[in-house]
């Protein structure tokens, strides 16, 4: 059934579909409607879940790390400060290898007080151990709730979806919800083997000395990428199921490209929109968008970019003495398996917008280079 | 592609008008993406909303600067702000107000204006209170009388089912306000 929908639904009725069966979580601006719609959903009866509010972020965290280690299919959103205030949990979940599916709708981080977005709360929880999974549309938001469950009770691992404020969380577009017997299909009910159960008692997370403490942390990253595989394997059985393709890494007209572009989010969507204005007059320009930062598709990248001359990213983010965070990650992946000199930018912050000619006048700034003159670039900022 | 931007105040579903007239849209199949101004609202404050609607996916997710149209819900605001900000040569403009287009000659020129007394009707129908009626249904029953992106039994149907209360009369304020634009 099509329905026009706000992102921030799209989140809702993804984990509605999901047969969620746990939700807790705090109200923060932009994230409010997520659990809103969630809330009305489960008084109306429409999807058997227990509602839990909390008093913090940190608490709505605590109560799916519970609610998860029981066995029951847990759920929260939040945004910013409210992630920030998670934090500890965030490591705790993955730690405990609990396949939690949380929304993180994209707010820059305060102060200065706002709440528009960027990518800078997000990516500060680069390696807690969750999957990260970056939407350009209110359809790939609301499929990728389904995904990340599959995703993450396979490898026991947790996964963040993560889109735009307001340019998703409270932009209307039509948006495909697929049939609950369809759902049900393709994700079958959380069978969790280490549940907690008072027939069977065990102890998790106890006291590990050093003996073993890596042993934990190396099955960590194994299943991290393990992931991987699983992600690309989905996104084929996604794809067969409901006739929509999500790949960790998205490439567009990359192929011929003398300048690609790297983008995530809804920036990305734009850029292909850019990249279709320019290529209308000749220039061979691509975009790769990056959907999937943690487990990090490295082979995919170098593969896409391996034809490129140059290479932009632009950042809607920013590691404060360092570059743009997504730049770092596509740097290291390139090294050793590229000359293409990469030119990072850093756009957008804070909500700024990122408009097609913003785009358009990057790739002609890289045009007149040969090589980048600075580590970064900061696009149309005043001094 | 066609971008237009409506001009309301806070408390007058000014959102929800563009947010309806996007199901209206989606009904006939077409890609529609349709979003307020992005902040924070206030009752009476001026604010924004923007549809983009094309026969192929929208990939442009930036704001819009340069709008195709624009709808004025509330005429105050004329006085009170440049609502022709970047608007294109050529462009239509929708004003509720119970006065003649050709009033509005002070907007600028190459303008096609048409007006609707959506107020009236708004009344008419008791959408709303006296003092402070509801206007966007019936702002959104002249849509289609002007524009070709849209058609009227599109509108109705998605007023009805997007309206909290009073479908009935929030169609017939539509419906109403299809006959009853001036300018045409």
């Amino acid at each position: 059934m099509k329905k026009v929908m706000m992102g921030n639904h799209a989140i809702s009725y993804g984990a509605t579909l999901s047969r969620v069966q746990v939700i807790s979580a705090y109200p923060i601006t932009p994230q409010t409607q997520v659990v809103e719609l969630l809330s009305e959903i489960v008084a109306d009866q429409k999807l058997k879940a227990e509602f839990i509010k909390v008093e913090s972020e940190h608490s709505a965290m605590a109560a799916c790390i519970g609610a998860s280690s029981a066995g029951a299919r847990a759920f929260t959103a939040t945004s910013a400060q409210g992630l920030a205030l998670m934090h500890e949990l965030l490591h705790w979940a993955a730690g405990a290898r609990l396949p939690i599916v949380m929304a993180d709708v994209n707010r820059a981080m305060a102060p200065p007080w706002t709440i528009w977005t960027d990518q800078n709360d997000s990516l500060s929880q680069r390696d807690t151990g969750w999957m990260q999974f970056y939407c350009q549309s209110n359809q790939e938001v609301l499929d990728s709730v389904i995904m990340a469950y599959k995703v993450a009770e396979k490898v026991l691992m947790p996964a963040m979806i993560v889109l735009d404020a307001f340019s998703l969380s409270h932009t209307y577009e039509t948006v495909d919800i697929p049939d609950q017997a369809l759902v049900d299909r393709y994700l079958p009910p959380f069978d969790f083997k280490y549940k907690l159960d008072v027939n069977d008692p065990h102890t998790y997370g106890g006291l590990t000395t050093p003996d073993w403490y890596m042993e934990f942390r190396i099955k960590m990253h194994e299943a991290m990428d393990q992931a991987l595989v699983e992600i690309k394997k989905e996104a084929v059985e996604f794809e067969k199921v409901f006739g929509r393709r999500y790949d960790p890494v998205e490439p567009y007209m990359t192929e011929d490209a003398d300048i690609v572009l790297v983008t995530s989010g809804t920036a990305a969507s734009t850029a292909r929109f850019a990249v279709d204005q320019m290529r209308r007059k000749g220039k061979r320009v691509g975009n790769l968008r990056v959907r999937t930062l943690r487990p990090f598709p490295f082979a995919d990248i170098r593969e896409h970019l391996k034809n490129a001359k140059k290479i932009a990213i632009i950042d809607r983010n920013i590691s404060y003495g360092y570059h743009g965070i997504f730049a770092q990650e596509i740097k290291s992946a390139l090294y050793g398996h590229s000359k293409a000199p990469v030119f990072n930018f850093i756009a957008g912050l804070g909500g700024r917008d990122i408009f097609p000619e913003t785009i358009m006048n990057i790739v002609a700034d890289v045009k007149k280079m040969k090589k980048p003159e600075q580590d970064l670039y900061w696009v149309e900022v005043k001094r | 592609m066609v971008e237009i931007r409506f001009h309301g105040r806070g408390g007058q579903g000014t959102v929800i008008a563009s947010k309806i007239l996007a199901d209206a849209v989606s009904k006939e199949d077409k890609y529609v993406q349709a979003f307020p101004q992005f902040g924070v609202e206030r009752r009476g404050a001026p604010v924004f909303a923007f549809i983009r609607i094309d026969g192929q996916p929208i990939y442009n997710r930036s704001k819009i600067i340069a709008p195709d149209h624009i709808i004025v819900v509330d005429p105050s605001l004329i006085d009170a702000i440049d609502v022709t900000e970047g608007l294109k040569k050529g462009a239509t403009i929708l004003i509720n107000t119970g006065r003649k287009p050709k009033e509005f000659k002070g907007l600028g020129r190459g303008f096609r204006i048409f007006t609707i007394d959506a107020n009236e009707i708004a009344v008419k129908y008791k959408l709303g209170s006296k003092a402070a009626p509801i206007v966007n249904t019936a702002i959104l029953g002249a849509v289609p009388r002007i524009f070709d992106f849209v058609k009227l039994e599109s509108i109705l149907e998605a007023v009805r089912d997007g309206v909290p209360v009073n479908p009935d009369d929030n169609v017939a304020a539509a419906r109403e306000a299809y006959e009853s634009v001036q300018g045409v």
